[in-house]
């Protein structure tokens, strides 16, 4: 069932205060595939991802994962489901070196209480260290402290550390915001094989239009906290809604 | 797990076991230097290890001081009797009641305590920052005016501890070593902590507990744990202080808020907290700077030991073990790994 949505939103809505952050907002995000989310700064698109993992509850409306109700879940519970999230702001340990970072983010689902005071790490969880950290480029660097690592360098590290976690959806928040514009195509390469090798189905929040058309194959458009359009790349991208919600944005 | 290290340990062993014999007139004094090993290996679990600066801890040493009397007295006579006397009925206890009573009362002193803690655990966690700091506090201060008030166990006039039924001697020495192996089972068990995957855990909650949540990872579990760790092993220093005093009572004894309750955080601070040997450190030197200000510098000790911990938190936050690894990281093991020469 490769188009069963592995995410259901239905009218959700959320706001703060006064301001109307997400209005009735419904989306499907299909199992496997990688689904687009834009829109304009401050439409709402982190908030929708923060309803969607738990960090806050919604006002209304209802989220399911694989067709159970997650709404009222909290934050860990959600994760442990194999529902995962990235920051905008990048957050990584950052007084712990990347080997530990990596070692901590392995999966919790099933941690009952002797696990928690097992070996820091055994053969098999270290060699997955070493690859996924290879993979994204920061072998030489996995003894060194994670805070000391360049901006881009720990958010690759953020995208190791969700890899080790072996999540089943991964919501990633604007992954190539302030990343050298020369990594950006490494990086998109990274995300598109962790779709296709791993079999991640990935959420994207994306602010830059050219990187999301290309990796996309469904994408959903955001403006002043409600749904102005979704559809393939090229569908949303020759829409004039979506065209005179940027430039009205710029 | 740190592995046997000659250099290190050796001398620590062999002072450690020595010492009562060399200098015997010194042999409290050293007893609570291992207690201050404690006491900082202790918080440090909590405030350096995961980065929840409890400034309360003191409050399980005198969970742990009251619940040990409180079995050790139970074991032969009423709890209410004994103390509503206050010392006025002079109760002669027996080798082997007095000996049976001190291990029942350190056992549940270590328990009970470690109980508490994650019963309080459950309220506390909630607080985040100078608020958890703070709320800490007001245990540890709540905790000693309620125990003034409550007459079962001699309010605020305290209780006299059972008489020890040997020699002072004897006495010094079995409390000394009691301590002595306090802190290195203290020690021990911080090490193998550290080496599992608690220890990252606790380590990450300290870095940014929201991601570690949005990870998976079971905060609370670990949270109440470190703190009932914490609680279990201070219980049992508190188990054993009341007794080398003879004499607790709730206010200067057995909650001690801005004596030893900071010293355990000073000590950690100075060493270099989230490390396992600065606590040791720390506690080391304050405690050496403690006495030796107290003996050459009377009525200046609390200045001195004021200016040290204002040079410390001003200048010098990262403690020694700290400035050590920024230092000379490699000998850390923080570096550079080329690929080929790890394969
Ligand atoms: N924690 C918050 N408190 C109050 N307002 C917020 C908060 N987070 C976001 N907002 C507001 O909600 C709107 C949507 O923000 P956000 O979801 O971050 O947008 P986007 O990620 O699309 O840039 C903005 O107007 C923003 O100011
Ligand atoms: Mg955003």
């Amino acid at each position: 069932m490769t188009d069963a949505p592995v995410i259901e939103v239905t009218g959700v809505s959320k706001s703060y205060g006064g301001v109307v952050a997400n209005e009735n907002v419904s989306l499907t995000v299909p199992a496997g595939g990688i689904t687009g989310l834009i829109g304009p700064n401050g439409s709402g698109k982190t908030t929708l991802f923060n309803s969607i993992v738990g960090y806050h509850p919604i006002d209304t409306g209802s989220i399911k994962f694989k067709g159970e109700e997650i709404s009222t879940y909290r934050v860990p519970q959600i994760a442990r489901l194999g529902l995962l999230r990235t920051f905008q702001q990048t957050r990584i340990y950052s007084n712990m070196n990347c080997i530990d970072n990596m070692l901590i983010s392995i999966p919790h689902r099933r941690t009952g209480f002797r696990d928690m005071f097992k070996d820091r790490a055994d053969k098999p969880t270290l060699e997955e260290v070493d690859r996924l950290l290879d993979f994204v480029g920061l072998y030489e660097k996995r003894r060194l402290i994670s805070g000391d690592l360049s901006f881009g360098q720990q958010k690759l590290l953020e995208f190791a550390m969700a890899l080790m976690n072996k999540p089943e959806v991964l919501l990633l928040d604007e992954p190539t915001a302030g990343i050298n514009p020369t990594l950006i195509n490494g990086l998109i390469d990274r995300l598109r094989r962790a779709n296709e090798e791993l079999g991640i189905t990935l959420f994207v929040i994306e602010h830059n239009m050219r990187v999301i058309m290309n990796m996309a194959q469904t994408i959903y458009c955001l403006a002043h906290g409600q749904l102005l359009a979704h559809g393939t790349p090229d569908e949303v991208q020759n829409d004039q809604r979506v065209i005179d919600a940027y430039l009205g944005a710029h | 797990m740190e592995k046997f290290n000659p250099k290190l340990h050796l001398p620590i062993l062999v002072f450690g076991l020595a010492a009562p014999f060399v200098v015997p007139g010194l042999t409290i004094q050293v007893a609570v230097l291992w207690v201050m090993v404690l006491f900082a290996l202790t918080w440090d679990v909590m405030g350096g290890q995961m980065g929840y600066n409890s400034l309360g801890n003191i409050f399980f040493f005198g969970a742990g001081m009251y619940i040990c009397a409180i079995v050790q007295i139970a074991f032969i006579t009423d709890v209410g009797a004994y103390t509503a006397s206050n010392g006025g009925v002079r109760i002669t206890f027996t080798h082997q009641e007095y000996f049976m009573g001190l291990i029942c009362g350190i056992i549940a002193a270590a328990i009970g305590s470690a109980l508490i803690a994650a019963a309080l655990g459950w309220t506390v966690f909630g607080l985040r920052g100078p608020y958890f700091a703070i709320g800490t506090l007001g245990i540890a201060l709540a905790a000693g005016e309620l125990m003034g008030t409550w007459e079962w166990v001699g309010g605020g006039g305290g209780i006299s501890m059972p008489v020890y039924p040997g020699s002072a001697d004897g006495k010094a020495y079995l409390f000394y070593f009691l301590c002595f192996a306090a802190a290195v089972g203290t020690y021990l068990f911080c090490s193998w902590l550290y080496s599992t995957r608690f220890g990252l855990a606790i380590n990450a909650i300290r870095d940014d507990e929201q991601k570690a949540e949005a990870m998976g990872v079971h905060t609370l579990r670990y949270k109440t744990i470190a703190w009932a760790v914490s609680a279990f092993f201070l219980g049992i220093s508190g188990a054993l202080f009341g007794n080398i005093t003879g004499f607790i009572e709730p206010l200067e004894v057995a909650f001690p808020t801005v004596t030893f309750g900071i010293f355990m955080v000073a000590m950690s601070l100075l060493g270099g907290k989230g490390t396992l040997w600065g606590p040791v450190l720390g506690a080391f030197l304050f405690h050496f700077l403690k006495e030796f200000t107290w003996t050459y510098f009377l009525g200046w000790q609390w200045v001195a030991l004021g200016v040290l911990i204002i040079v410390n938190v001003v200048f010098f936050q990262q403690g020694i073990m700290g400035w050590l690894m920024e230092k000379f990281p490699e000998k850390f093991g923080i570096v550079v790994e080329k690929k080929e020469a790890a394969e």
